[in-house]
């Protein structure tokens, strides 16, 4: 898109362009260099401030302090996301189905449920578990995440029910399936198929929204690293700090870029199809369809 | 129900931080999220790198990883933040406009190819394609996922209750301090307030939506 935007640089602008790049690379790498050595002006890169990963004070070791981040921290988010994204998915797979049901007084909760989950914070969702039922820390995270993704799931779902050419279920209707039938195996795996991208990405925000549990004292991984920095004080919060981002960052980016790639290799295998002409009609050429589901549901905290 | 009456003061206190939080965290990341977007369709490389670098790292990064390095990281380096509201705005802005920036851009890149190359043709430089043809119809576009990504800020501002700033959320929390074994109603008067401003949103986001797909 961009490259429609200006010319192929001719050798002039070619020279210009290498300039301008050769300058603002230098100023960024120029404002790197000095907040780094401010930050080493302030004994942040001193060994004595991160060998707390390979060699810790108190009579620890390292591999203790690692259990407790990896395995005890990462652990419980981990364990958080993997019992809440599955219950998420089959009760945001009812909700949507719940949605298609051909009575309005019979969609009517379903559509309340889903409006009533997606506008609210996850965190008060967590609240109401917490203190409202008085739920352990660990039930009131899972409580949170499953209402909050179950009405996100059952939006996407609905999203790619509604993407859908009619024909699909004209044509199954057609041939005498009743509605049922036709949702369930003409409908619904389509849908679900094309919104994967969505689904995957959504995981990302589930696992992003775990972190909350920090703040109602569910012991997962920012909660590890901040009580190893209470144990081992302050000066090692910035090496502790850095392991827990660059753990959220691999984890999550990893995921990212699956949801990137399901999307690539869908799209290129529905270009010929029926949907895809349906959408080269619709569109103007080249146009890019506005994820549905972007923004406002994608960026959980 | 006369716990929620008798401190809708309370209430309504927590919620108008939890609004100007929003106010001064949109505002700010719009802007923020403005200059990232121009960045990511600029023509100078570094300026795509260190954009496309800042909203993946915030785009993959919690919010509360966020607050929680500038409250108890950052003052390692020497930045004390002010403790509270305006370091909510400010992690709130940080992470916010790594998402205003994907809107603006996916605004952008929703303007057909062709709208881009007929601007070109007619010897229109970067410059005016951009603010004559793009950006038009890509405002329109944009708008719903703005709003989108306002009320996901909204509800985001939650997170600065577990760092020091008395919001909705903290509000309701001091009540059920005040009044213990009342927690589900308290809360639900909490909900009721995050919802009277979500819904409405998401309704004029969903209507303008309804009206822009078939402006093109």
């Amino acid at each position: 898109m961009s490259s429609v935007l200006y010319d192929a640089p001719g050798p002039v602008a070619r020279r210009r362009e290498l300039w301008g790049s050769v300058i603002g690379t230098l100023v960024i790498l120029g404002a790197l260099f000095l907040a780094a050595r401010y930050a080493a002006g302030r004994g942040v890169f001193q060994a004595d401030r991160w060998d707390v990963l390979w060699d810790p004070p108190k009579g620890q070791s390292a591999g203790a302090v690692w259990r407790s981040i990896l395995v005890n921290g990462l652990g419980a988010t981990l364990r958080a996301a993997a019992i809440a994204a599955p219950l998420a998915l089959v009760l945001g797979l009812l909700l949507a189905v719940w949605r298609r049901a051909a009575n309005a007084v019979v969609r009517a909760p379903a559509i309340a449920v889903v409006e009533l989950f997606r506008g609210l914070p996850v965190l008060v969702v967590m609240f109401f578990g917490w203190v409202g039922f008085g739920m352990k820390p660990m039930q009131a995270v899972i409580f949170g995440l499953v209402l909050y993704n179950m009405a996100i799931i059952a939006e996407i779902l609905r999203a790619g029910l509604a993407a859908l050419p009619r024909g699909q279920a004209e044509a199954s209707l057609a041939i005498g399936m009743t509605r049922w039938q036709t949702l369930r195996t003409v409908e619904l795996p389509q849908a679900v198929r094309t919104m994967t991208p969505s689904l995957v990405a959504q995981l990302v925000v589930l696992l992003k929204d775990s972190s909350l549990g920090f703040i109602i004292g569910y012991p997962e991984l920012l909660r590890a690293i901040q009580n190893n920095t209470q144990y081992f004080g302050q000066k090692y919060s910035v090496a502790l700090f850095a392991v827990g981002a660059l753990v959220y960052l691999a984890i999550n980016i990893s995921l990212s870029r699956l949801a990137v790639r399901l999307q690539r290799r869908g799209s290129k295998r529905t270009a010929g199809a029926i949907d895809g002409q349906r959408a080269a009609a619709e569109l103007p050429a080249g146009a890019v369809v506005l994820d549905p589901a972007a923004g406002r549901d994608r960026m959980g905290p | 129900m006369d716990i929620f009456v008798d401190n809708l003061p309370a209430y309504w206190s927590g919620f108008r931080v939890t609004l100007l939080l929003t106010l001064y965290s949109g505002a700010a990341s719009l802007v923020v999220g403005a200059v990232l977007a121009a960045f990511r369709v600029a023509p100078l490389r570094p300026l795509r790198i260190f954009a496309t670098t800042y909203v993946e790292v915030f785009r993959n990064t919690p919010l509360t990883l966020v607050f929680f390095g500038m409250v108890l990281v950052a003052p390692q380096f020497g930045i004390i933040p002010p403790l509270g509201f305006w370091t909510a705005v400010l992690c709130l802005t940080l992470y916010t406009s790594a998402f205003v920036s994907e809107a603006l851009r996916s605004g952008i890149n929703s303007v057909g190819v062709g709208q881009a190359e007929a601007a070109r043709a007619i010897g229109l430089t970067f410059g005016q394609s951009l603010t004559l043809v793009i950006l038009p119809q890509a405002v329109r576009t944009v708008i719903p996922p703005l709003i989108n990504v306002i009320i996901a800020l909204a509800k985001n501002t939650s997170v600065a209750a577990g760092f020091a700033t008395v919001e909705l959320l903290a509000s309701g929390r001091r009540l059920t301090q005040a009044y213990p074994g009342e927690g589900m109603l308290i809360f639900a008067g909490v909900a009721a307030f995050y919802l009277l401003f979500t819904i409405p949103a998401g309704l004029l986001a969903t209507s303008i939506e309804k009206k822009v797909a078939f402006a093109r």
